[in-house]
């Protein structure tokens, strides 16, 4: 397998878990709330998933319990944010320290402990086709992340639902203004956040590279959250974005295999500094970001 | 909608006036709130809650030996915090300390690893200067990212902490690896004239701690008396305000995350020419990001930034003890840092609101 088709076949992959992470921040930023504690909540996603496949509960379980406890922390959040209107950031900053303060804990005991992972799924015919064919034979999560990706495009640009969230960001005094919950619907964005950050911890810690370390996530859920950045809060862009990040972490291991006299260093700091350029290219067009940014993204809400 | 379930809620009320007696309050109550909640993870974990209060709370200031390693680590606890606090209270939200420290030790390494048999009183100040200097350079990477670029300085200072720490692996690994050190990730043992001195005999206490409340004052004069940190508290205050007033936006970024990243080099370099006496991967081991923790709890002002960082730093070495004794495993600071912070941002709501069980006034729609 040559570097072009090792990069297409283990991208998507490599792209799931920022692409479930950056979809829930999507949804929850689209609502006005800025949760910085992505990092925290995948952790704690991946490390309640690990305990459970380890013990033999199976991934669906595993995936069930990963999404209720990242849901749950960043209930914790908004409780906070939102019932007590607490900086967001300080606040989504010590949520991030207390899920990764708890997974490390928790996997403790389990420290490069190893399971199985899940078997891919190819689709006859497409997944024959040479070079790209690989791209057509992945896991279970990945193609239901690819339509929880379509879904959440669907929402945004033709459901009501995502209307009503997208007016609850915007401009939250019209929105209750109008008789719609603004609290109830950023506690529910952000539980869903919650939930999709888990999905995003346990497919790392258990499908993608299915082993515990402490602090595997490595940044992933920051990356996330840059991710809707880059895609200036648009779903398609947000995926494509995904996909960089899947293929920029996967280089770094093909050109290690291809001999190539790099330090490992280097190409360890490839997906951070592609964030820190691409962040910056993406920003300085300030236009794009006012164009479908959030006008009260990290705002406080008080009925007056 | 859910409505019967929330009105039987308690609302925030918004005060008159901000309560200033729930702002002094707020970090005793939060601690208190803290360690009740965090014995009660450890009782469910099958822990000794007499052991670990002994351990934690107790040791730390009750033994001399636990009391020094307290003012040790409460040295770059309190330099960070400060040099953070300054950003904060502008709304400029460094968030990569971790990396501007570790960028301190590198830079302040450089004289003793290229000139390792140079002797002289210079050499330690030299380091705290070259540190100083490696931090802010590596937080100008982020103010130059946020105000030529607008990038979000939390995300690009952040990433950068990242690099940071693969380019400690990297000189570690590679150029400034020691010799004759077994093949382990670090660098030769500086020579005696690059120690920082010892302050208090016997213990590693050093003269950094000085340092770091000398500075503790001047940020205080800096934030609390200077013209500059007037316009940077309303710049974070009241941005369009301090517009109109021609106070640029970009000067207090620039300004923010260079007395942030200066502050954190420092640190990083007093951590070398201190305690370790080389440069090793340790050196990040989280500080920068304990920091942020410290200067909220010190309600970003300088005097709180003091106590609130001889209170994590005991923290820390709390930890260290209930680890041995009490056998806690060490990720249970992070868990206690996390859940302080959070009780903190709850317990300081109630300087601005109060709560009421009923809303003031069912309004009519029109």
């Amino acid at each position: 397998m040559n570097a072009v088709e090792f990069v297409l076949a283990g991208m998507l992959a490599a792209a799931t878990p920022f692409l479930l992470a950056a979809l829930g921040e999507l949804i929850v930023e689209r609502a006005g709330v800025l949760n910085l504690g992505v990092e925290g909540l995948m952790a704690f996603g991946a490390v309640i998933a690990f305990i459970i496949v380890y013990h033999g509960g199976g991934h669906f379980l595993a995936f069930l319990a990963a999404g209720l406890g990242g849901a749950l922390l960043s209930l914790l959040f908004a409780a906070i944010v939102l019932g007590f209107n607490a900086n967001q950031v300080a606040t989504g900053l010590a949520i991030g320290i207390l899920g990764q303060g708890l997974s490390a804990l928790f996997g403790k005991t389990y420290e490069s402990l190893t399971v199985r992972g899940l078997p891919k799924i190819a689709i006859p015919g497409l997944s024959d086709i040479p070079v790209i064919g690989g791209l057509f034979s992945q896991d279970i999560v990945v193609w239901l992340s690819l339509l929880a990706a379509v879904a959440v495009w669907a929402m945004f640009a033709y459901g009501k639902l995502g209307l009503i969230i997208r007016a609850v960001g915007e401009n939250p005094k019209a929105a209750h203004a109008i008789g719609y919950p603004v609290i109830a619907i950023r506690f529910a964005a952000a539980a869903i956040g919650g939930v999709m950050a888990g999905f995003a911890g346990a497919y790392a810690a258990t499908i993608y590279t299915p082993l515990w370390a402490d602090g595997m996530i490595a940044g992933r859920g920051w990356i996330a959250i840059a991710l809707v950045v880059f895609g200036t809060w648009l779903t398609g862009r947000i995926f494509l974005g995904a996909c960089l990040f899947g293929a920029v972490s996967l280089m770094g291991l093909a050109a290690q295999a291809t001999g190539l006299n790099v330090p490992s260093q280097l190409l360890a700091c490839l997906p951070y500094l592609v964030t820190i350029i691409v962040l910056g290219i993406i920003s300085a067009d300030r236009r794009l970001l006012k164009l479908n940014g959030v006008a009260s993204l990290g705002e406080p809400f008080e009925r007056s | 909608m859910s409505r019967p379930f929330l009105a039987a809620l308690p609302i925030l009320v918004r005060r008159e006036r901000a309560l200033l007696a729930a702002a002094v309050l707020a970090p005793p109550i939060a601690l208190i709130v803290t360690v009740i909640l965090n014995l009660g993870l450890y009782v469910a974990m099958g822990g000794d809650p007499a052991a670990v209060v002994y351990a934690m709370l107790i040791e730390p200031f009750f033994s001399w030996a636990s009391f020094s390693e307290v003012l040790l680590k409460a040295g770059p606890l309190l330099l960070i915090a400060q040099g953070l606090a300054i950003g904060f209270r502008a709304k400029v939200f460094n968030i990569g300390a971790e990396g501007q420290f570790v960028l301190g030790a590198i830079f302040a390494s450089a004289i003793p690893i290229w000139w390792p048999d140079a002797t002289g009183q210079w050499i330690w100040p030299a380091m705290l200067l070259f540190g100083t200097v490696g931090g802010a350079f590596w937080a100008s990477l982020t103010a130059f990212w946020r105000v030529r670029l607008n990038a979000n300085e939390i995300l690009v200072s952040l990433m950068l902490s990242f690099v940071a720490v693969q380019l400690l692996n990297y000189l570690l690994l590679g150029p400034w690896k020691d010799p004759n050190g077994f093949n382990f990730p670090q660098s030769v043992m500086f020579q005696y004239d690059a120690m920082v001195p010892i302050l208090i005999e016997g213990t590693r206490v050093n003269v950094s701690i000085i340092l770091a409340l000398l500075l503790s004052i001047a940020a205080w004069i800096f934030m609390q008396k200077s013209f500059i940190g007037y316009k940077l508290q309303v710049g974070g205050l009241a941005p369009r305000a301090a517009n109109y007033a021609g106070f640029r936006e970009s000067r207090a970024i620039w300004l923010s995350l260079l007395i942030g990243g200066a502050a954190a080099g420092l640190a990083g370099a007093a951590e070398v020419a201190g305690p370790l006496g080389q440069l090793q991967r340790s050196i990040s081991t989280g500080y920068g990001y304990a920091a942020i923790i410290v200067a909220y709890l010190g309600g970003l002002h300088p005097i709180g930034i003091v106590l609130s960082a001889v209170v994590m730093a005991a923290l820390y070495i709390g930890g260290d003890n209930a680890m041995v004794s009490a056998n806690l495993p060490v990720a249970a600071v992070r868990v206690f840092q996390g859940s302080l912070l959070l009780a903190y941002l709850v317990a300081i709501a109630f300087m601005r609101y109060r709560l009421a069980w009923r809303p003031a006034a069912t309004r009519s729609p029109i």
